[in-house]
């Protein structure tokens, strides 16, 4: 007798670091810009040096409270910084500053769409948000292949650079809804304006907990942390590796240990990595350099005021109110500023079906094939909304406005002066398209006869010879209506 | 009392370097430190909130403003070792 295999069923949750976008660093005035010549950005207070106040900046605390209200998350009535202790090279203290028991939101939840039905969605719940300083950053350099090499190089720009991290409920089921939520997250954070969540630049990181169980059993397997993630696909394929890992583990009988592993993006599997015993011990305390923080209900109402409308609530809209495709709207809520695009082409009067289509197709494919974003191009929304109402009341045709299109997106300028200028307006004068008419059909008696004579399929072909005439210009149903009536009208009068 | 195995702890957490003969020293005089503090729990404190901070302000904060620190050559060579823009630091594996 063969029992059935066991069902197994992964658990995860994310801790998300993610670089608030201020100008100056959380406790000190230095810069926070990436990529600048090493320790340029440095000062004795993020230093470390004896004596030094940190003073947290207002912005920080501002971009944390609005991401833990998107997020919907409870805010503390109480909140302060504590010391987290630990010895690094990176760490110019050797404690950073971060939060520990009184973190500024809790209890929230993300609604992430299921990537295994895009129509329904599922609520992921954040169980913290807290403030805390970024490290500096280590070059290892040429030297780390050399045999023997005892050093490192440290570059403290980063160090004190704010971050705010976010840690998730176990609620995560899948590599792909993983990389969904990361994806989300990312997405409020930059309507919310707080942060660029550019994973390259290390403003957006994401450690993994996971830990697979028989499906029905209520108590969590062993889990284990996965770190060094730079994209959503590598989120999604270092966990998808690891369900595999541990369940084959499981299945031959052998303990998962509690460990942290690193993803090899090149060799596309998580790696053991060692971590010494007893360094986890943080021995937090009260950070007695900053005052703790109690918000009062103005200045919470204030900022929960200035919320943008949020990606879930933008998707919703797209869908329900302006009956645009789920398509369409992943496509134009993905990037605030795509959604915005489009939104200030709907309010300068251009429908929304249409104006999606000329967002997602023929601009998009535009942006993808230059390189380019939203803000490089000379078309602004008004010209847009301009073009597309020239075609929708019949002005100019739509292969006419995708003539002048590529001249509106690398010239800018009155889509009207263009199709003036060009000679693109549709002919829908019925006088001026009564007269081609007439010289038509003196110019073709012999199509004429054979019309007469019962060839009606003929039509087609005064239609042409009309279109001819006018460069394409000629409006086509006004063309087929005026035709009709004067087909009738010579076969009438022989 | 603490015992000598939590003393190694605490200087290994510090990064501190002891003799044995420093071990059992510290181990006195760290006992003793706490001795003497434990003489609050005779004290009901069911009912007081944590005291986080002897001061009792709140939400000091500062504008995000940048302003550049012109120090940046004294603190590099207040550093152990520089190696060119860097801070040169035990590489730990
Ligand atoms: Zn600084």
């Amino acid at each position: 007798m063969t029992s059935a295999p066991l069902e197994y069923e992964a658990v995860i949750g994310l801790e998300t670091h993610c670089q608030l976008r201020t100008a100056t660093k959380i406790f000190c005035a230095c810069a926070t810009e990436f990529g600048s010549v090493p320790n340029t950005q440095v000062c004795p207070v993020c230093m470390g040096y004896p004596g030094v106040l940190p003073v947290l900046n207002q912005k920080v605390l501002e971009y944390a409270v609005k991401a833990g209200l998107a997020l919907n998350c409870q805010i503390a009535a109480q909140s302060k910084f504590d010391r987290k202790q630990y010895f690094y090279p990176d760490l110019p203290k050797n404690y950073q500053i971060s939060q520990y028991d009184l973190p500024i939101a809790y209890q929230g939840s993300l609604e992430i769409s299921d990537p295994a039905d895009p129509q329904r969605s599922k609520r992921i719940g954040i169980t913290r948000l807290h403030m805390e300083e970024d490290a500096g950053k280590l070059v290892h350099g040429g030297s780390e292949r050399l045999a023997g090499s005892t050093y490192s190089l440290a570059d403290y720009n980063r160090a004190g650079v704010p971050l705010v991290e976010i840690v998730s409920e176990p609620d995560l089921r899948s590599g792909a809804e993983a990389a969904e939520y990361a994806q989300e997250l990312r997405r409020v954070l930059r309507y919310l304006g707080v942060s660029d969540g550019n994973m390259q630049e290390g403003s957006l990181r994401c450690d993994v907990n996971i830990s697979v169980r028989p499906r029905g059993q209520a108590t969590f397997g062993t889990k284990v942390e996965i770190k060094n993630m730079n994209s959503f696909n590598a989120i999604q394929r270092a966990i998808e590796y690891e369900i595999e890992r541990q369940i084959s583990a499981l299945e031959q009988g052998e303990a998962i240990v509690q460990e942290t592993r690193l993803w090899d993006d090149a060799r596309q599997q998580t790696l053991s990595m060692r971590v010494k015993e007893g360094s986890s011990d943080y021995r937090y305390f009260p950070e007695p350099d900053l005052a703790p923080i109690c918000l009062g209900t103005e200045v919470l109402d204030q900022w929960r005021s200035d919320l943008p409308e949020l990606p879930a609530a933008k998707r919703r809209r797209y869908q329900e109110v302006l009956g645009l495709s789920a398509y369409d709207t992943r496509v134009l809520t993905d990037d605030l500023e795509v959604a915005q695009f489009f939104e200030a082409t709907v309010a300068a009067g251009a429908p929304p079906k249409a104006a999606a289509n000329w967002i997602t197709q023929d601009i998009s494919a535009h942006l993808n094939r230059e390189k380019l974003k939203l803000a490089d191009l000379s078309l602004t929304p008004t010209a847009l909304a301009e073009m597309i109402q020239l075609i929708e009341g019949g002005v100019i045709s739509n292969a006419a406005g995708k003539e002048i299109l590529p001249d509106l997106l690398t010239q800018g300028g009155s889509p009207k002066d263009l199709v003036a200028q060009k000679g693109l307006g549709q002919v829908s004068d019925p006088l001026v398209l009564q007269e081609v008419i007439a010289r038509v059909l003196t110019d073709n008696p012999r199509e004429l006869e054979q019309y007469r004579g019962g060839k009606t399929k003929l039509l087609g072909f005064f239609v042409g010879q009309v279109m001819k005439a006018t460069g394409g210009r000629a409006d086509p149903k006004l063309t087929n209506e005026l035709l009709r009536t004067s087909l009738a009208a010579a076969v009438a009068q022989s | 009392m603490l015992d000598r195995e939590q003393v190694r702890k605490v200087a290994l957490l510090a990064r501190l370097q002891i003799t044995p003969e420093e071990e059992a020293k510290l181990a006195l005089d760290l006992g003793n430190i706490l001795d003497y503090i434990r003489q609050l729990n005779e004290l009901d404190t069911q009912a007081v909130p944590p005291t986080n901070r002897a001061l009792e302000t709140v939400n000091v904060s500062r504008p995000d403003q940048l302003s550049i620190c012109d120090q940046r050559e004294a603190i590099l060579q207040a550093g152990p070792a520089v190696e060119g823009d860097f801070f040169r630091v035990p590489k730990i594996l």
